[in-house]
């Protein structure tokens, strides 16, 4: 770390430290990539690579503890010339990513078995993307954020499209990759703009240009931040820039879609976060309306749309649409407790949602298409846990007390509140009933009787142990969320503190 | 006042008087049962039951230590048995449990009700599930009693539906799937008014006074205060709307026919007896002493609503062919007395409200008990399959005839008391209300009457003959209730001895804080039961 007795040295210092969570998951791919080529033909490649990337994500979470306890001590700073920020806001994200990282895995590795589709390649991409996350949690330049947007977007272009075999697969993943890069250049030619208007790209510099300096002529500033928050927009999937967020989740391999759910959507926020309350707070009376419009878009398009559905992978992919709203309800407030509402939320959402991709990766059995709500049917009588833990994350995701979803919707009600926001709050809560009425839906269905017409065909639902772990972890975190939320409040509070700025 | 003081102590203060947690035993009692039943394996009904029994009965013990421990000083009408504990540090909810007056009785009614529920759902199809739900019911329902913080006021307001949709749904009848559903999303669109509503008074105050609380001894004191005009009216309204839902108030109501129709017996004895009263008992906790003079000005909004729904009630009720939805808009027309004597904001209104919300709870609760008997038997409740019941079961007729006029409100019934008070307390204020809701009286014993005439009386044909009587379980579930009511439509002292001082210090609060002088009645001292020969 920074040797303070130490007089520095006149070449660039690269401080390995700032970047050492994201080196650990990135050896870890590579590793894999090794191993595979290596040994071609030994089945148990597949067990080792799984192991390696479990291996490599704690290894990782080691890193980025060992980096709280500095900034909880030190205080934040900037590393690598400003180019990543270590801070308990890039903390904070990043243990979401991590934990959402580990349950896909766990998800993965009983899900690649049944689909016969395994490969260590999977584990290196996941773990790729995951570090294109990692380091937008943490990146402080526009350019990083370019850059990590990338690493992670490219990795996962690849795993929606993995089930090879299936056509709905290719075509998310063709969907995403396409939608993907022009959003990426959207998102691209915003940071050229900005450059533009403030002659940095760097997130503090930005902020100090903008606090120093009054724009005569402010038109490309504001067209520089409508494109990034049209190109963040996309990867957060909010409404208007939703059009993908159905058909990639529905099509790709379920722990993909946990996965895509929960960690892209967290290292998404963080940058908005970063970018806009960051950077651009002293403008946000110019962005706020923007992303009020967002939310209150994103709120009912995925609300409404899902109620129309009957496929529940597909329904939940709506609903994932709406819980982008909720975070963004927290994002527009622009305040501390916004911030910290809106990582809180995050947090939850990526348990919740891992935990009911998870269920509908295993009602989907062996060829991962049994999503529509009949075969739902009968699931209570058949597999009473899975239909228990099921109706748990849903009725999370609705936003039923007692679980983290409560605590989540509680908090960014809160924050808009607090800011005299009533209407958006009042918007989110009526669309949080009609998002009660999708998720009613499916426990009606599971908790009807099977009939016969429609009966379950097909093999036994089968519970591998990944698998089990990861809905045991999901399940106790959601409900711990609910009742002792005090814990991950407070950090995401001491994290929304320890920005650095 | 003692709220500010609990401000410059926040340590807990843990019940003063009894040295432990009774509020929190009380709520998480029925919990901890649940949890037990979730772990007895289910091919053991006979041990699952056991844990409902004993657990249910064993919180209606607590609650009746409860009714011995409570204060009867009339000098001394705020919370009490308080406990003070913070929970989610961040957002400044604390885990703050207290009784008073209005809250005493609801939290004993629900704890009676319950043993009484589960005793009646003997031979209930999975009972291991049913008790799990049932348990954690009533942990809710006490806990939305008990609870002094907003936010934990809200959390089981919500967790409430929960349970209550799985009854629904799991062991309802025909039609349960789409009354369950009505029935959460109503309630729940209901609620995120009241939510928007709780949040924005706590953070106007944290505005002003930059301490974040949910305490509802602070928030009542700050609101009432510093809220005027019309922000106070928009919130009244929000606190009314999801209030309003719950009670249900006329043209939110229209889940609740459902709701009890399809609803298993014991789930409908439970909507009626007791998550009902949760309306109208957060019109007394909240909405009225946030915003006094807001419920001043709007008073007359509610009291018509009140009076449609009690008189749009009754003409629906004596048009429907089934048996148990009659009894369910009765239970609109129910509440319709008790908000009308609620918004009525005298002493004497009030308290008949109170008393009226305790009475529906044991004559409705016994009146869905029998009807559910009657489903038993009979697999039906269309009206025109029943005929000449009491003939064919005299006790079973007699015990239906006795629990009919207890709702009616006959004189010597529970229901005469509660009726009769709403009514006076109203008339002292609002004297048109009354005369239009006296007809409510009237068409109660119409549709009331009417259907067991229709049911009860005349000769059984064949499929009513053989209707067997009522065994000893069964009259064990129902005799209680009855005799309750009968006891206290005899002797109400004990009940309004008790409810009197805090509704006496709601309605100070009102008037100091709005225009409203409540009119000073020549009787002094505490409202007894009405004198003989002041009858109806």
């Amino acid at each position: 770390m920074i040797g303070a007795d130490i007089t520095p040295i006149a070449h660039a210092p690269v401080d390995w430290y700032a970047i050492a969570p994201e080196i650990a998951l990135f050896a870890a791919a590579i590793l894999i990539v090794i191993l595979r080529s290596v040994v071609r033909h030994d089945p148990k490649v597949h067990q080792a690579s799984m192991l390696i990337a479990i291996g490599g994500v704690a290894a990782s979470a080691v890193f980025t503890g060992i980096q709280w306890g500095f900034v909880h001590s030190n205080g934040p700073y900037q590393a690598l010339s400003g180019l990543v920020a270590v801070d308990g806001f890039a903390v904070f994200v990043k243990s979401v990513i991590l934990g959402a990282t580990l349950l896909a895995l766990l998800l993965s590795g009983g899900y690649l078995r049944r689909e016969h589709l395994e490969s260590p390649e999977y584990f290196a991409l996941m773990l790729c993307s995951a570090t294109g996350m990692m380091l937008m949690a943490s990146a402080n330049d526009l350019v990083t954020i370019f850059l990590s947007l990338e690493i992670l977007s490219i990795a996962l272009y690849v795993l929606a499209a993995f089930d090879r075999r299936r056509l709905s697969s290719q075509e998310a993943g063709l969907k995403y990759f396409l939608l993907g890069t022009f959003s990426s250049a959207v998102f691209l030619y915003g940071i050229a703009l900005v450059y533009g208007a403030t002659g940095t790209t760097n997130l503090s510099g930005i902020a100090r240009f903008l606090a120093k300096v009054v724009l005569l002529h402010d038109g490309v500033l504001f067209v520089g931040f409508a494109l990034l928050l049209v190109g963040l927009g996309f990867k957060v999937a909010a409404a208007p820039f939703h059009m993908w967020t159905p058909d990639v989740y529905q099509g790709a391999p379920t722990p993909v879609t946990a996965f895509m759910a929960a960690a892209t959507k967290a290292a998404a926020f963080a940058a908005l976060l970063r970018i806009f309350v960051g950077a651009f707070r002293l403008y946000e009376v110019d962005w706020r309306p923007a992303v009020f419009g967002l939310a209150v878009l994103s709120l009912l398009v995925g609300s409404v749309a899902a109620v129309v559905q009957t496929d529940v992978k597909r329904m939940l992919a709506y609903q994932s649409i709406s819980h982008a709203g909720y975070v963004l309800i927290g994002v527009q407030a622009a305040t501390d407790k916004g911030t910290s509402a809106a990582l809180f939320y995050v947090c939850a959402y990526a348990v919740m949602a891992t935990g009911a991709f998870a269920i509908v990766m295993l009602v989907a059995r062996r060829g991962d298409d049994r999503h529509a709500l009949t075969d739902y049917r009968g699931l209570a009588t058949a597999r009473p846990v899975l239909a228990g833990l099921l109706t748990l994350f849903l009725l999370a995701q609705a936003g039923v007390p007692l679980t983290g979803g409560f605590v989540a919707k509680l908090s960014v009600f809160s924050a808009a509140i607090d800011v005299g926001q009533y209407w958006l709050a009042l918007v989110g809560m009526l669309a949080a009933v009609i998002g009660a009425f999708v998720y009613l839906r499916i426990v009606l269905a599971m908790y009807a009787p099977p009939d016969d017409e429609t009966a379950p065909a097909g093999p036994r639902i089968v519970v591998d142990a990944g698998t089990g772990v990861a809905l045991t972890i999901a399940a106790g975190a959601i409900v711990f969320l609910g009742v002792v939320p005090g814990i991950m409040l407070d950090f995401a509070h001491a994290a929304t503190q320890l920005l650095a700025r | 006042m003692p709220s500010l003081l609990a401000e410059l102590t926040p340590v807990a203060s843990t019940s003063s008087k009894l040295g432990y947690p009774l509020l929190t035993f009380l709520v998480f009692l029925p919990a901890v049962g649940a949890l037990v039943a979730m772990i007895v394996p289910a091919r053991r009904p006979e041990l699952t039951r056991a844990v409902g029994y004993v657990t249910s009965m064993a919180t209606f013990g607590m609650a009746l230590f409860l009714l011995t421990q409570f204060d009867t000083n009339p000098l001394k009408p705020g919370y009490q048995l308080l406990e003070d504990h913070s929970w989610i540090g961040a957002l400044g909810v604390r885990w703050t449990l207290g009784v008073d007056g209005i809250s005493l009785f609801m939290v004993a009614l629900s704890a009676l009700l319950f043993p009484i529920a589960l005793l009646a759902s003997a031979h209930i199809s999975k009972p291991k599930s049913f008790t799990i739900w049932m348990l954690l019911l009533e942990s809710a329902m006490i806990g939305v009693f008990l609870a002094l913080d907003a936010i934990v006021f809200f959390i089981f307001f919500e967790f409430v539906l929960v349970p209550m949709y799985f009854l629904i749904a799991g062991w309802g009848h025909d039609n349960r799937r789409y009354a369950a559903m009505k029935f959460f999303l109503f309630t729940m669109a209901g609620s995120a008014f009241l939510f928007a509503g709780i949040l924005s008074v706590a953070f106007m105050r944290q505005h002003s006074t930059h301490v974040l609380s949910f305490d509802v001894r602070t928030l009542t004191d700050w609101a009432a205060a510093h809220i005027h005009g019309g922000t106070a009216k928009a919130l009244f309204l929000a606190f009314a709307v999801g209030f309003a839902v719950k009670v249900p108030l006329f043209p939110l109501h229209t889940w609740l026919p459902d709701a009890h129709t399809d609803a298993p017996t014991a789930g409908s004895v439970v909507l009626a007896g007791a998550m009902l009263k949760i309306g109208a008992y957060g019109f007394l906790r909240f909405a009225i002493p946030f915003f006094p003079q807001a419920a001043v000005d709007l008073a007359p909004l509610l009291l018509v609503l009140a009076v449609v729904g009690i008189t749009y009630g009754a003409i629906v009720a004596a048009m429907q062919p089934n048996l148990k939805r009659i009894i369910a808009y009765s239970s609109v027309a129910h509440l319709g007395f008790v908000v009308l004597g609620v918004f009525a904001l005298t002493n004497q209104g009030i308290s008949g409200g109170l008393f009226t919300m305790l009475s529906h709870g044991l004559t409705t609760g016994a009146l869905f008990l029998l009807v559910g008997m009657l489903y038993d038997r009979r697999h039906t409740y269309e009206l025109r399959d029943f005929r000449g019941i009491w003939k064919a079961a005299p006790v079973f007729g007699g015990l239906f005839v006795a629990a009919t006029f207890a709702s009616i409100g006959l004189p010597g019934f529970s229901g005469f008391v509660g009726e009769f008070l709403s009514l006076l307390g109203a008339f002292l204020t609002r004297r048109w209300y009354v005369v239009v809701a006296s007809t409510g009286v009237i068409l109660a014993a119409v549709y009331l009457l009417w259907a067991v005439q229709r049911a009860f009386t005349g000769e059984p044909d064949d499929a009513n003959r053989a209707t067997p009587d009522i065994g000893g379980r069964e009259i064990v579930t129902v005799l209680p209730l009855l005799g309750l009511s009968l006891f206290l439509g005899f002797y109400p002292k004990p009940v309004l001895d008790r409810l009197q001082p805090s509704v006496e210090a709601l309605i100070h609060h009102v008037e100091q804080n709005s225009n409203y002088k409540a009119p000073t009645v020549p009787t002094s001292g505490p409202v007894a039961a009405p004198a003989p020969g002041t009858g109806k």
